[in-house]
C-alpha cells in the first residue's frame, strides 16, 4: 500500500507515493531522478548516500522514506548556487580530493554539515567527521586539505559548475 | 618560464566538477525506457555436484520474462588467460564455491527477479570442500576440476644464475616467511551494467570496468556474437584497483537476459556478491632466503610461493608469475631461484589487484633484508643502498632499468624522514622502517596473444577549429587518465588545457587495452602524443603553404602560432576566418594568429582534421618460459619510511608518519600523482593492519561488507610526506612512467619493519591484528 510523502528537496517541495519499505536513497536516485546521491553499500557501512536531512548528515538508505515525510532534505545537486559551485565544492576540485567521484558526494556533505556546525574545525574534527565516508582512491589526504582550506576561507561561492 | 606548458602542473581533473557536483554518471546511473532487472541466483555450497535444476515454477512467476541456466547459456569457456580458460557463465554439472553462478532472471523489477531466484529449485550432491590451499595440495584431497590433478592451477620453476653455487659463496643466509590473508578491492561502487542490443544484433553494454577491450572479446566469444558487433561503454567508474579488469558474469548475464527478452536489462550487484565476486587479492604464502657478504652485498635469492586461487583461475597464472620475477630489482643480485604454486580452492576466485602478485612476496623480501641487515649490524636503509639499481642496469631475469630513480627515491625518504635521528634513538613502543619496491609501466603483452597495438588514439579538431577532441578507448577509472591524456595532447599541440575534450571508454572509438598494470600514462599517453602530433603536422602543413614558410619555422604556444618566433604576418588568415566566423560569439583576437584560426584553416584546405596515433611496446624480456610476465617498457618505483606507535599493552599498532617517495619519470600533472601514491599507502597500510576476508567451516564469507570487512577511514590514514621523483623515462611520453601500483609495494613491509623495530617482534602473518601483535609480544618475552 503506498503512501504519499511530501518532502523538500534542495528547496523544492517534492510529492512522491512510496511503498512503506522504500529507502529515502531510491525515492532521490529513482524517483526524483537525483542519481548524484551514490548507493555503494545499502547497510550504512560506506556513506556514499549520505544527505543532509533537517540539518544532520545521514546514510539515505537507512532512512525509510515515510520518516522522511516533511522534511528537508539537501542533496550533492542542491549544493551549487546559480550554477556556482559551493566553496566545499571548489576546494574539493583544486586540492585534488576527489578521483573516482563515487565517495565525493557523499563525503563534500558530510563535509558541509561539519562546516555548518563548527566553521573552524582542526584537523582532527575534519577527520572524525569524515569517518562514516570511506574512500578507497585518496588516502584522505587531499579531502581534509580541501575541507581544511574551504574552512579557512580559500575558496568563495562564485566557481564556475 | 619552464620546459612545458601544460604538463608538470597541477591541473584539476577535467571531471573534478562534475564528480563534485553530482553530474558525472555512473553504471548504475542510467536506466533505459522498458529495461528489465536481471539477478543471480548463486551457489549457497561450496562444492556440489547439480543433479537438477527446476526453472518451472520461476518462469511463471508474473513479471519473469526470462530464466537461464547453463543448459540456455551454453557451455563455452572463458577466463583472462586464454591458456586455462576454466569456467563457463553458469555452472554445469557442479558448483565450486559458495557463489557460484547457477541462473539468471530477468524480471519487470529487481523485487520480482529476486522473487523468481527462489523459485528455482536446484537439488545438488554436497561434495567434501576444500579451503585452505596446502591441504588442497595434499593427496587425497577433493578434486576441484577433473582437468587439474593435485588441484595445481598454476606451477612456475625458474632459476637465474646458479642459486645453489651463489649460496655457496656467501658468508650469510637468513630465511624468512611470511603469510598474508585474501584481501577485497573495496572499490566504494559496486560493479553494474546495462545490455541493449538493437534490431541488427549489436550489443551495447554500459559496464562498470577498467577494461572495455577485454570485456568485449570475452563477452562476444561466450554469447557467440561476433565481436564487432559488440560495443562496451564504461561510464565513470567508482574505482577498480584489479578485480573491474575482467569479464564478469554480471555482464554476460544482463546481455545474454537482453538478448532473450529483446530488452534493455540492468543487473548490479550487492556489495556482498561484490565479496562473493572477488577476483581480488590471493594469499600468499611466501618463503625465502637471502645470501648475503660480509659487507652485506646480496648475492642470491631463494623464492617460494604458494597462492590460494580460490575455485577458477581468473589471473592467477600472471599472478603467480609476478611473485617471482618482481624480485628481480631493484637489488643487484647474482642468482635466483624461484618456485611457486597456485591452489585451486573452493573459494571464490582471486585476480588481480593493486600490485599483482608482487606486493606480498617483497613484504617479504623487504623483511629479509632488515633482518640480513640486524645481523650483519648495518643500517637497513644503508644496505638498500649499497645494493641497489641504477638506471641501465638490467635485472638477472632480462627486466631492463631504462630509467630509476631508486637511489634518489631512498635518499629522498631517509632525509624526508629524519631516519638517522630516529633509526636505534626511539623509546620502547615507538618504531621506524623502510622499504624500497618497483612495478611495470604496463604488461608488456596483451592477456590473449596477438600483434595488437596496445593503445590507438584520434585527436580530432573541430570544424570551427577551436576544440580538440581526444577519442580513445581507453578507461578512466578515477585515476586521472582522461586527464593524462588531455594534458599530453594539450602539451603536444601547444594548446592551453581548457580547450581540450575527452571521450573516452568506448570500443567504438579505438582500441586500448585498459585500466591494469599501471599501462595507461605510458602507452595510451605515447598514442595520444603521436595523435597530436599527426593533427598538429596536418595544420602546420596548411599553414606553411598559406604563409609560404618552412613547417619548421613554425610553432604553436599556449594557442598561439609563431613564424620565425615571431607573430608573422597573418592579416589575410584572419580575415578569411572573419568571414568563416560570421555569427559566431567568439572571434579570433589578439596579435598572433591563433591555433583556432589555423585549425580552421586547415578544415577548409584539407576537411575534417583528425591525428591518430598508436603504441605498442617493443619485443621484451628473455627466451625463459614465462619472460613474458614482468616485462615492460619501463618501471617505477618507490621508497617508503613509516614511523609506528605499538601500544604495549594491546598490541594496538598506530602508523604516525609516513614519508613516501616515488619516481614515476615525469609527473604529467603532481596533485593526479601525489594522489595515486596517498591511494596506495592507504590502501597498502589496511592490508597489513586489518584486511582478511574470513570465511565459515563451510566456505561462506563471514564479513562480506563494509561494516566487517575493514579498510582505512580518515582516522586511520596519516598525513603522507609525498615526494615525487622524476628520472625522465626515455621510453615514456615527455618521460612519464607509473604511479599506480608501484607506489604500494613498500608500504607493507615498512610497516611491518617498524612494528620489529618499536617491538622486536618479527611478524610473519597478517594482518598485524592487536591481538596477533600482542601474541607475538608476549612470546618474545617467554623467550627470554
Amino acid at each position: 500500500m503506498k503512501r504519499i510523502i511530501q518532502l523538500t528537496v534542495n528547496g523544492e517541495l517534492a510529492e512522491v507515493a512510496v511503498d512503506p519499505n522504500r529507502t529515502l536513497l531510491q525515492v532521490l536516485r529513482e524517483d526524483l531522478g537525483l542519481t548524484g546521491t551514490k548507493h555503494g553499500c545499502g547497510l550504512g557501512d560506506c556513506g556514499a548516500c549520505t544527505v543532509i536531512l533537517d540539518g544532520q548528515p545521514v546514510n539515505s538508505c537507512l532512512v525509510l522514506a515515510v520518516q522522511a515525510n516533511g522534511s528537508d532534505v539537501l542533496t550533492i545537486e542542491g549544493l551549487a548556487e546559480n550554477g556556482k559551485l559551493h566553496p566545499l565544492q571548489q576546494a574539493f576540485v583544486e586540492k585534488g580530493a576527489i578521483q573516482c567521484g563515487f565517495c565525493s558526494p557523499g563525503m563534500i556533505l558530510s563535509a558541509k554539515a561539519l562546516l555548518d556546525q563548527n566553521p573552524k574545525p582542526t584537523e582532527k574534527d575534519i577527520r572524525m567527521a569524515l569517518s562514516g565516508n570511506l574512500c578507497r582512491c585518496t588516502g584522505y589526504q587531499k579531502i581534509v586539505e580541501a575541507v581544511q582550506a574551504a574552512a579557512n576561507g580559500e575558496y568563495m561561492q562564485g566557481g564556475d559548475s | 618560464m619552464g620546459e612545458f606548458n601544460v604538463i608538470s602542473t597541477r591541473a584539476p581533473r577535467l571531471d573534478a566538477a562534475a564528480k563534485a557536483t553530482g553530474k558525472a554518471k555512473y553504471a548504475d546511473d542510467f536506466s533505459m525506457p522498458g529495461m528489465l532487472h536481471g539477478a543471480i541466483l548463486q551457489s549457497p555450497i561450496a562444492h556440489g555436484k547439480i543433479l537438477n535444476i527446476d526453472i518451472s515454477r520461476a518462469r511463471r512467476l508474473p513479471g519473469v520474462k526470462a530464466v537461464m541456466t547453463a543448459k540456455e547459456a551454453g557451455l563455452v569457456k572463458y577466463g583472462v588467460s586464454p591458456a586455462r580458460y576454466d569456467e563457463t557463465l553458469y555452472a554445469y554439472e557442479k558448483v565450486r564455491y559458495v557463489g557460484d553462478e547457477v541462473a539468471a532472471v530477468a524480471a519487470v523489477d529487481l523485487a520480482t527477479a529476486l522473487e523468481a531466484l527462489q523459485l528455482i529449485k536446484v537439488d545438488y550432491e554436497e561434495l567434501p570442500a576444500v579451503f585452505d590451499m596446502f591441504e588442497a595440495m595434499k593427496e587425497g584431497a577433493p578434486l576441484i576440476h577433473d582437468e587439474f590433478p593435485g588441484n595445481l592451477t598454476a606451477e612456475v620453476h625458474q632459476e637465474f644464475g646458479d642459486t645453489e653455487a651463489a649460496m655457496a659463496e656467501c658468508d650469510l643466509i637468513v630465511d624468512h616467511t611470511l603469510l598474508n590473508k585474501r584481501q577485497d578491492a573495496a572499490f566504494i561502487e559496486p560493479h553494474c551494467c546495462l545490455a541493449n542490443f538493437d534490431l541488427d544484433g549489436k550489443l551495447t553494454l554500459q559496464t562498470s570496468t577498467q577494461v572495455p577491450h577485454y570485456v568485449m572479446r570475452t563477452v562476444a566469444m561466450v554469447l557467440r556474437i561476433p565481436v564487432g558487433n559488440v560495443r562496451v561503454v564504461k561510464p565513470y567508474v567508482g574505482g577498480g584497483f584489479g578485480p573491474k579488469a575482467e569479464a564478469t558474469p554480471l555482464e554476460m548475464s544482463a546481455a545474454l537476459l537482453a538478448r532473450e527478452t529483446g530488452k534493455p536489462v540492468k543487473m548490479n550487484y550487492s556489495r556482498e556478491q561484490v565479496f562473493l565476486h572477488s577476483r581480488a587479492r590471493h594469499q600468499f604464502y611466501a618463503e625465502m632466503s637471502l645470501g648475503v657478504k660480509k659487507d652485506g652485498t646480496m648475492v642470491a635469492v631463494r623464492n617460494k610461493a604458494v597462492l590460494d586461487g580460490g575455485a577458477y583461475t581468473s589471473f592467477g597464472i600472471a599472478t603467480v608469475y609476478y611473485s617471482g620475477s618482481l624480485l628481480g630489482g631493484p637489488y643487484k643480485l647474482k642468482a635466483m631461484k624461484y618456485d611457486g604454486m597456485r591452489a585451486y580452492t573452493n573459494k571464490p576466485a582471486c585476480g588481480a589487484q593493486r600490485g599483482h602478485g608482487g606486493v606480498i612476496h617483497r613484504a617479504a623480501f623487504e623483511q629479509l633484508v632488515d633482518r640480513t641487515a640486524q645481523q650483519l649490524g648495518l643500517d637497513p636503509l644503508e644496505m638498500r643502498l649499497k645494493n641497489i639499481m641504477a638506471t641501465g642496469d638490467v635485472t638477472i631475469n632480462e627486466l631492463d632499468m631504462s630509467s630509476l630513480g631508486m637511489k634518489e627515491c631512498l635518499e629522498s625518504v631517509r632525509d624526508g624522514s629524519g631516519w638517522y635521528k630516529k633509526k636505534g634513538k626511539l623509546p620502547k613502543g615507538k618504531g621506524i622502517g623502510s622499504a624500497c619496491g618497483f612495478f611495470v609501466s604496463g604488461a608488456g603483452y596483451p592477456i590473449y596473444r596477438s600483434d595488437t597495438y596496445h593503445a590507438t588514439v584520434m585527436v580530432k579538431l573541430s570544424e570551427d577549429g577551436g576544440i580538440v577532441n581526444i577519442l580513445s578507448g581507453s578507461a578512466e577509472i578515477g585515476q586521472g587518465s582522461d586527464t593524462m591524456m588531455a594534458m599530453i595532447a594539450a602539451e603536444a599541440l601547444g594548446v592551453p588545457l581548457d580547450c581540450v575534450r575527452v571521450v573516452s571508454g568506448d570500443t567504438d572509438l579505438t582500441v586500448d587495452l585498459g585500466a591494469y598494470s599501471s599501462r595507461q600514462t605510458l602507452m595510451t599517453g605515447h598514442a595520444v602524443k603521436e595523435a597530436a602530433e599527426h593533427a598538429r603536422a596536418q595544420v602546420v602543413e596548411v599553414l606553411a603553404d598559406m604563409m609560404k614558410c618552412d613547417p619548421a619555422s613554425i610553432t604553436i604556444r599556449e594557442g598561439k602560432l609563431l613564424f620565425d618566433g615571431g607573430p608573422g604576418k597573418f592579416d589575410e588568415i584572419r580575415k578569411t576566418y572573419m568571414k568563416e566566423h560570421r555569427g559566431w560569439t567568439d572571434p579570433p583576437s589578439g596579435d598572433y594568429l591563433t591555433f583556432k584560426e589555423a585549425a580552421r584553416m586547415a578544415y577548409l584546405a584539407k576537411g575534417t582534421i583528425v591525428g591518430t596515433g598508436k603504441y605498442k611496446p617493443p619485443k621484451l624480456g628473455g627466451s625463459y618460459k614465462g619472460a613474458a610476465v614482468g616485462t615492460s617498457p619501463a618501471y617505477g618505483c618507490s621508497a617508503q619510511v613509516v614511523e609506528v606507535t605499538v601500544d604495549m599493552e594491546t598490541g594496538e599498532v598506530t602508523v604516525d608518519a609516513m614519508t613516501d617517495a616515488h619516481d614515476c619519470g615525469r609527473a604529467i600533472n603532481r596533485t593526479q600523482v601525489e594522489g595515486q601514491m596517498q591511494g596506495s599507502l592507504s590502501m597498502g597500510l589496511g592490508e597489513c593492519l586489518f584486511e582478511e576476508v574470513k570465511f565459515d567451516s563451510r566456505g561462506r564469507i563471514l564479513n562480506a561488507s563494509l561494516g566487517e570487512y575493514k579498510i582505512p577511514t580518515a582516522l586511520d590514514m596519516p598525513n603522507v610526506n609525498t615526494i615525487i621523483v622524476e628520472s625522465n623515462e626515455p621510453k615514456g611520453p615527455f618521460g612519464a612512467k607509473e604511479v599506480g601500483e608501484g607506489a604500494i609495494m613498500p608500504t607493507i613491509p615498512a610497516i611491518l619493519n617498524a612494528i620489529y623495530d618499536a617491538t622486536g617482534v618479527r611478524i610473519t602473518e597478517l594482518p598485524v591484528s592487536p591481538e596477533r601483535l600482542y601474541m607475538g609480544m608476549k612470546a618474545k618475552k617467554k623467550e627470554k
